[in-house]
C-alpha cells in the first residue's frame, strides 16, 4: 500500500499555488491535511502526478465574523473549529463545532481542514452537511480571478465539486446564523464515516420555527435538503412540532445509494430516526 | 520487572499478578517485530495478485516490470519449480489437493499471487506489480456455498462437488427414533459469517541464504516456527538442518499465524534463487484479502427435548465455507473436525450423530482464528437451549441447569468419544446467574429508555485446549502436535535460561514461564530467561495455538525445573554435608530444613561451574535439565452473561454490561488470564455485532480495508467483570488449563441470547452472526405477539 | 520534482537532514531512514493508528503525511518518551494495568494519549474512552488501556504546577 510516484511542490501563497497547478495540469492535485486523499493515494485509487502543497499558505487558517456572516479560512482545521467555542464569535453557529467531533478521531481532525473536506466532498462529511445548512459561500481562486459558488451548487455527484481542476477553495462563509442547531449521525462503529446523518437548524421567532434548514448526508451521493420536512417545519409553534410528519416527510424524500431492498429501507428508517432526533435536540438548543 | 517484595518465609509466584516482564520493549518502542529486524540489504518483495475470483491463466507477461530501475527479478510459478504446499488428512473422507506457491494454470481467489516481485524497495515494488500483464479467463465463481452445486467447473477436478471433506465421525442409529418420540424437536439453521483474525501486525518474513551455515535463515511473524520449518524445507526440497526459522516479537497471531503462507515460502525461494536477502511485510490490503479467513458456517441442526427441557438427542449437519485451498499444516479439516468433535460442550446428550462438510469456494483459504468453530458451537447450543426453553414454558437457566454436566458424573464420557475430566459446569452457571441478579440487570432492563429495548444473555460453555499427541494423532495428519520439550541451564551466576518449543504471539511467556520455574527453583522469575521462536536455539516444538502454550510448554517448563531444583538439592546437599531430601529451595537458597544451614543458589551454580573439583559422584557437569509433557487435553471452562440495548431508532446494538465466570484451573498471572479474556471478549463482540469478510456474488471483496472490515474500537466496550472458579486439571504437573480462546468462544452466544431475549415479544429469532442494524430493523418490524395474535 | 529532495525533521529533540522520494511516507521516513521502528504501520489508511506520533506536539498519522509535509518539523515518537532510560508514568501504568499485550498498537496509544493529555488535563473516564477509540488494539480489549490512561491523567492534575 504504497503510493505511486508524484511532484511535489510546496506553495505559500495562493496565487503561487494556482499558477503552479495551471501549469502542471489535471492530473496535478492540491493537498491541504491529507486525511482523505493520502489513504487513497496509498491504495493507488488515486494517483495525481503531483501534489501541491497549500498547507503553508499563511493566510487561509482563520476563523472570523464578517456581520451575520462566519468566514472561515479553508486551511482551518478540524480540531480548531472544533475548539471555536467563544459565542461572540460563533453566535448562530454554534453548531460547527459540535459537528467538527463528529469527524474521524483527535489525530484526524488535528490534520484534516475544512477546505480540504469540502473539495473532497464525501456525502456523509459533516462540512459538506454544514455548508449546505447555514448556505455557505464557497470561495475560488483560479487563474481568472475568484468566484464564488452558492453550496446548493458545489455538490456536483459523488466525491465531485464544481471547482475546476485549477481552483483553490480559499474561504467557505457561512451566511444564515440559526439560534437552534443539532446535528444527529449514526456510523455502526465509533468515528467511522455516517451510515446516515441528519442537519437541523432554525430560528425561533416569535415562539415559531422559521428559517428552518434540514440536511440529509451519507445516503445519497451528495447531501441533499429536506425540502418538504424544512416546509412542514416552516412557521410551526415551538409547542406544537410536527416532529412525526417532518421525519416521515424527510425519509420517504431521500433515494438511498444502496440497491439491496433491505440496506435501502434500513437507511430511510435511519433518516426518520435521525431527523426525529436532530429536531428535539435543535429544539433543546433552543430552550438553554 | 518483577514489583512483588521477595522477603518473607517462602514467595509463591504462580498465582500472582506480575507485570510483565515483555512490557518495557514494547513501551519503549523497541520490541522487535519481523519488520523492524534491521537489514541494511535486503530487498523488498511484493505480489502481483488475481482480479479474478477464478479462471484460468493464459498468460503472465513480466517483461515490462523488468524494465523498471531497481526491480530485481519478478518470479512466477514456473521459476520456483510450481513449488506447492499441501496440508491433509490421511483418511478417505478427505481430498488431497496441492496450494501452488504462486498460482499455476488456475487463479482460485482474487488476491491469489501470480507472481512475486522482488525490488529494491516496496514502493518500486509496487510499481512494478502494476507493469506486470496477464490474460485469465474467467469461470463463473462459487462464493457462497450453494453456488457449488450450480456451477459445472470444480475449484479443483479432484472434488467434482467442491466437497474437499466429508466427516461422518459420529452416527447412531436410534437417533432418528429418538428424535421422533421426544416431546419437541428443535429444528433450526445457525451460520455465522466470514472473519479475519486482522492482528495488528500481519504477517511478514526476512529471508537470506547464508552460504557459511549452508542455512537459509527465515525471520518470520508465526506461531509454528518448527512447522514453518518443515514447510519450507519440504517446498524448497532442502533438508530441515538447512532452514532456520527466527520468530521475533509477534504483533497478535490469533490462529491467524498458525499457518504457513505461501507468500513465506515465496520469499524464501526468491532469497535461495537470488542469493540476496529478501524481505516482506504483509500490508492491510492483502492481510484482509489474500491472506487467511474462517468462521464461514452453516449448522442445520434438530434437538429433541423431553417435556421437561431434556436433551434426548441431536443430528447435526455442519457445512464450511474453506476456501480456495487446504491450509498447511492445519488443513480444511480444522473447522469440520472441530466443530462435530466438541459439539456438545457442557451438556449431557445422550444420542448424537453428526455430517461435517469443508466445501471448496473462491476465497481465501481459511485456518484457524481463535476459537476454531466453538464460538460458533457454543451459539448453536445456547441457541438451542434459549429456543427450548420458549417452547416448553422454562426458565433459560433452567433448561441449561438440567442438562448440564454435573461434578458427580466425572469423569464424564459422551457420545463424541471424549472422557472429560473434572470442571465446574454448574458451578459457573449457578455462580453467573447468581452475579446477573446481584448485578440488578433485571431492573436495567425495566429501566430502558423509550425506544431502547435491553435483554440478558447467558451462555455456558467449554474451551478444549492443549491437545496432545493421542488427540491429535484422532486426526490423521501427517504432521501429529501435541507434546513440548522444555530445556533449562543455570549458568554461573545463577540465572536461568529456559528454551521451549512454544512461540509466544503476545501473550507474556517470558513471564508467566518464569513464574512455574521460579516456584520449583526457589529463584525470583526475574532470573529465568525464557528462549524461543528460533529453531536453532530450541531443539523442537509445536508453537502456539489452542490454549496449548502455558499448558504443554509450562509443563514441560515444570517437569525440567523439578529435575534442575533436584540437582541443586544435591550439589548444596554435599557442600553442606546433610541428606538432599532434607535440603529446600527457598527465596534463592538452599536451605537445610530445621537446622538454619543455608548456601546459595547463586553460590551452588558459581561452584558447578568454576569449581567443579570440589564436588564428587555428579553424573554429569554443569546444572541442565529437560522435561516434556504431552497431556491429552483438557476442558476449561466458562459461563458469559451480556446486558444488551437495542436503540429501535438506529437498530444500533450496544453491549452494556458482561459478566464472565472462568474457570481455567489452576491461575499462573491473573492479569494475563484477565487480558485473554476481555481480548477475546473484544473480537467475540467484533464477531457478533462488526465484522465480516464480505465478499460480492462475483468472488470480490467488499471489506479491503479497516473502514469496511469494522473492528471494534474501546467505545463499543461494555465493562467486563470477571470472576474465577479454580478446578485444577490432573494431567499436568501444574494444575493449568488453557485458556487463550474462551472470551472469543463465548461472546457470540451470549450476545445473540441477550438480543433474542430483547427480541422475544416478536416471533422471530436471530440464529446468525454478524447481527446488523438492517437485520434488527427486519425483526423490529415485525408484529409483536401481542399484535399478531 | 518526484526526484528526491532534502528535508529537515526534529525527531525527538535530534535535528536530521534526510533525502527523501516526495511518495515516502512520514512513516517510512521515521522506520527506514531513521530507523526508528518503534513506530508500527498496521493499516497505512489511517484508521488503525499504531504509526501515531506528536508533529509539533499534536497527534497525528505518520501513515497519511509524506515526509516532504513534515518537512521543518518536530516529530517525537515513542523512542522519545522515556528519559534517561526510565520509563514514564505513562508507560509504568501501562504495564500497571496490563495495557498491552503483543505490543504492536501501543506505541500508537502512547503517543495519542501524550498528546491528549497535554492539552486535556483532567478528562473523565468517558472522554478518555471516546479518545483512545481513536487506535485499533485486538489483544487487550482496550480496558487497561482506558484505566492507564485515566489514571495518569488523574495523577498528573494532582501533581500539577498551581
Amino acid at each position: 500500500m504504497k503510493p505511486a510516484r508524484f511532484d511535489y511542490h510546496r506553495a505559500s501563497t495562493t496565487l503561487e499555488a494556482v499558477a503552479l497547478i495551471d501549469d502542471l495540469g489535471e492530473e496535478a492535485k492540491f493537498i491541504a491535511g491529507g486525511q482523505s486523499l493520502v489513504p487513497m493515494m496509498n491504495f493507488r485509487l488515486a494517483r495525481p502526478s503531483a501534489l501541491i502543497d497549500i498547507m503553508h499558505i499563511g493566510d487561509l487558517d482563520s476563523i472570523q465574523r464578517d456581520g451575520d456572516a462566519l468566514v472561515v479560512g479553508a486551511l482551518t482545521r478540524h480540531r480548531t473549529l472544533e475548539t471555536s467555542t467563544d459565542p461572540t464569535l460563533m453566535g448562530g453557529f454554534a453548531l460547527l463545532p459540535t459537528a467538527a467531533r463528529w469527524i474521524g478521531h483527535t489525530p484526524i481532525r488535528t490534520r484534516g481542514t475544512i477546505g480540504g473536506s469540502l473539495m473532497h466532498a464525501d456525502a456523509s462529511a459533516e462540512w459538506c452537511m454544514m455548508a449546505r445548512l447555514f448556505n455557505a459561500q464557497l470561495r475560488l481562486e483560479g487563474p481568472r480571478g475568484r468566484r464564488t459558488v452558492a453550496a446548493d451548487d458545489w455538490f456536483q455527484g459523488m466525491f465531485s465539486t464544481a471547482a475546476d481542476f485549477n481552483e483553490l477553495l480559499v474561504e467557505i462563509r457561512f451566511t444564515t446564523p440559526r439560534q437552534c442547531g443539532a446535528l444527529a449521525e449514526f456510523s455502526r462503529r465509533h468515528g467511522d464515516f455516517a451510515t446516515a446523518a441528519v442537519a437541523v437548524a432554525f430560528d425561533v421567532v416569535d415562539d415559531r420555527l422559521c428559517n428552518v434548514g434540514i440536511v440529509i448526508g451519507g445516503v445519497e451521493g451528495v447531501p441533499v435538503r429536506a425540502g418538504e420536512a424544512e416546509t412542514l417545519l416552516e412557521g410551526a409553534s415551538v409547542g406544537a412540532v410536527d416532529v412525526d410528519g417532518a421525519a416521515r416527510s424527510a425519509a420517504a424524500g431521500v433515494a438511498p445509494m444502496e440497491s439491496e431492498p433491505r440496506e435501502a429501507a434500513y437507511r430511510r428508517h435511519l433518516v426518520d430516526t435521525l431527523t426525529r432526533r436532530a429536531i428535539h435536540d435543535a429544539l433543546a438548543t433552543g430552550v438553554q | 520487572m518483577v514489583t512483588l517484595p521477595t522477603s518473607g518465609e517462602s514467595q509463591q509466584w504462580v498465582g500472582q499478578p506480575l507485570q510483565r516482564r515483555e512490557d518495557a520493549r514494547f513501551l519503549r518502542g523497541t520490541g522487535r517485530y519481523t519488520d523492524d529486524v534491521p537489514h541494511a540489504f535486503a530487498l523488498h518483495a511484493a505480489f502481483v495478485r488475481s482480479p479474478i475470483a477464478f479462471g484460468v491463466i493464459r498468460s503472465i507477461d513480466v517483461r515490462p516490470a523488468l524494465e523498471i530501475p531497481g526491480v530485481i527479478a519478478v518470479l512466477t510459478s514456473a521459476d520456483l519449480g510450481h513449488a506447492t504446499l499441501t496440508g491433509f488428512l490421511d483418511r478417505d473422507e478427505f481430498i488431497k489437493t496441492a496450494m501452488p506457491i504462486l498460482a499455476n494454470e488456475r487463479v482460485r481467489f482474487v488476491g491469489e499471487p501470480l507472481a512475486i516481485v522482488i525490488a529494491t524497495s516496496r514502493y518500486i515494488a509496487e510499481d512494478a506489480i502494476e507493469a506486470v500483464s496477464y490474460e485469465i479467463d474467467e469461470f463463473d465463481p462459487i462464493v457462497a456455498m450453494d453456488d457449488a452445486q450450480r456451477t459445472p467447473q470444480p475449484i479443483h477436478d479432484e472434488a467434482p462437488d467442491g466437497v474437499l471433506v466429508d466427516l461422518r465421525m459420529f452416527n447412531d442409529d436410534e437417533l432418528e427414533e429418538v428424535l421422533a418420540t421426544s416431546h419437541v424437536v428443535v429444528d433450526e439453521t445457525f451460520r455465522s459469517g466470514r472473519l479475519q483474525a486482522a492482528p495488528m501486525e500481519g504477517r511478514g518474513c526476512l529471508a537470506e541464504w547464508i552460504d557459511r551455515d549452508d542455512q537459509l535463515v527465515v525471520t518470520v511473524s508465526t506461531q509454528l516456527p518448527h512447522q514453518v520449518r518443515t514447510g519450507i524445507a519440504q517446498a524448497l526440497g532442502l533438508a530441515e538442518r538447512q532452514v532456520r526459522v527466527i520468530v521475533p516479537d509477534v504483533g497478535g497471531g490469533f490462529g491467524f499465524k498458525a499457518v504457513l503462507g505461501r507468500e513465506e515460502v515465496a520469499v524464501a525461494a526468491a532469497a535461495r534463487i537470488l542469493r540476496r536477502p529478501v524481505r516482506w511485510a504483509e500490508d492491510r490490503l492483502e492481510s484482509l484479502t489474500a491472506s487467511f479467513q474462517g468462521r464461514e458456517q452453516e449448522y442445520t441442526v434438530r434437538a429433541g427435548f423431553t417435556e421437561d427441557g431434556v436433551l434426548t438427542g441431536l443430528a447435526a449437519d455442519i457445512r464450511c465455507n474453506i476456501g480456495a485451498y487446504s491450509a498447511f499444516p492445519f488443513t480444511c479439516g480444522l473447522e469440520p473436525i472441530m466443530a462435530a468433535t466438541e459439539f456438545l460442550g457442557v451438556y449431557k446428550v445422550p444420542r448424537y450423530a453428526s455430517r461435517s462438510r469443508g466445501i471448496a469456494s473462491n476465497k481465501p483459504p481459511s485456518n484457524a482464528y481463535r476459537g476454531v468453530s466453538r464460538p460458533q458451537i457454543v451459539m448453536v447450543m445456547e441457541g438451542l437451549m434459549d429456543r427450548a426453553a420458549d417452547r416448553l414454558g422454562i426458565d433459560r437457566v433452567e433448561i441449561r441447569r438440567r442438562n448440564t454436566i454435573r461434578a458427580e458424573d466425572f469423569p464424564y464420557s459422551g457420545p463424541n468419544g471424549i472422557t472429560y475430566e473434572p470442571g465446574s459446569y454448574l458451578e459457573a452457571l449457578e455462580l453467573c446467574a447468581a452475579q446477573v441478579e446481584a448485578a440488578g440487570w433485571r431492573q436495567r432492563c425495566e429501566e430502558a429508555a423509550p425506544g431502547f429495548i435491553r435483554g440478558i444473555g447467558i451462555a455456558n460453555f467449554s474451551e478444549r485446549n492443549a491437545y496432545g499427541t493421542a488427540t491429535m494423532g484422532l486426526r490423521r495428519m501427517p504432521m501429529t502436535p501435541g507434546f513440548e520439550v522444555a530445556h533449562l541451564a543455570m549458568d554461573a551466576s545463577g540465572d536461568v535460561t529456559l528454551t521451549s518449543g512454544t512461540c509466544s504471539a503476545g501473550q507474556g511467556h517470558e513471564t508467566t514461564f518464569a513464574q512455574i520455574v521460579a516456584d520449583r527453583l526457589g529463584i525470583a522469575p526475574d532470573r529465568i530467561q525464557l528462549r524461543q521462536g528460533d529453531t536453532d536455539l530450541t531443539s523442537f516444538g509445536w508453537g502456539t495455538f489452542a490454549g496449548r502454550s502455558l499448558v504443554i510448554g509450562g509443563g514441560a517448563a515444570a517437569v525440567a525445573a523439578r529435575r534442575l531444583a533436584v540437582q541443586l538439592r544435591e550439589v548444596a546437599a554435599q557442600l553442606l554435608s546433610v541428606d538432599a531430601d532434607d535440603v529446600e529451595l527457598v527465596n534463592g537458597h538452599a536451605r537445610v530444613r530445621g537446622t538454619g544451614a543455608s548456601i546459595s543458589i547463586d553460590e551452588i551454580a558459581k561452584t558447578v561451574h568454576f569449581r567443579s573439583h570440589l564436588l564428587t559422584d555428579r553424573e554429569e557437569y554443569l546444572l541442565e535439565s529437560h522435561g516434556s509433557a504431552d497431556p491429552s487435553g483438557m476442558f476449561s471452562n466458562g459461563c458469559h452473561a451480556a446486558l444488551v440495548e437495542i436503540d429501535a431508532g438506529t437498530c444500533a446494538v450496544q453491549v452494556l454490561d458482561y459478566l464472565v465466570v472462568e474457570d481455567c484451573g489452576v491461575i499462573v498471572n491473573p492479569l494475563v488470564v484477565d487480558g485473554q479474556v476481555r481480548g477475546g471478549i473484544a473480537q467475540g463482540i467484533g464477531a457478533t455485532l462488526y465484522e465480516e469478510a464480505s465478499y460480492s456474488p462475483d468472488g470480490q471483496p467488499l471489506a479491503g480495508s479497516f473502514m469496511s472490515y469494522l473492528v471494534p474500537t474501546a467505545a463499543e466496550m461494555p465493562p467486563i467483570s470477571i470472576h474465577h472458579l479454580e478446578t485444577p486439571c490432573y494431567q499436568t504437573e501444574t494444575g493449568v488449563k488453557g485458556m487463550g480462546e474462551a472470551g472469543t468462544i463465548g461472546a457470540p452466544a451470549v450476545i445473540l441470547s441477550a438480543l433474542n431475549d430483547a427480541l422475544r415479544s416478536r416471533d422471530a429469532w436471530l440464529e446468525h452472526v454478524p447481527v446488523t442494524p438492517a437485520d434488527i430493523q427486519r425483526l423490529l418490524a415485525l408484529p409483536t405477539k401481542m399484535e399478531s395474535s | 520534482m518526484s526526484e528526491s529532495r532534502e528535508i529537515t525533521l526534529t525527531v525527538n529533540g535530534e535535528r536530521h537532514l534526510i533525502v527523501v522520494e516526495p511518495r515516502r511516507t512520514l512513516a517510512d521516513v521515521l522506520r527506514i531512514d531513521l530507523g526508528l521502528t518503534g513506530t508500527h504501520v498496521g493499516c497505512e489508511h489511517g484508521i488503525c493508528g499504531a504509526c501515531t506520533v506528536l508533529m509539533d506536539d499534536e497527534p497525528v498519522r505518520a501513515c497519511l503525511i509524506f515526509g516532504v509535509q513534515a518537512d521543518g518539523s518536530s516529530v517525537r515518537t515513542v523512542e522519545g518518551l522515556a528519559v534517561k532510560g526510565e520509563l514514564t508514568d505513562l508507560q509504568q501504568a501501562f504495564s500497571r494495568h496490563h495495557a498491552l499485550q503483543c505490543g504492536f498498537c501501543t506505541p500508537g496509544f502512547l503517543m495519542l494519549a501524550e498528546g491528549y493529555l497535554a492539552t486535556t488535563p483532567a478528562p473523565d473516564p468517558v472522554a478518555v474512552r471516546e479518545m483512545a477509540s481513536a487506535n485499533l488494539c485486538r489483544c487487550t480489549g482496550y480496558q487497561g488501556i482506558v484505566d492507564a490512561i485515566v489514571e495518569v491523567a488523574e495523577h498528573r492534575f494532582r501533581q500539577r504546577p498551581i
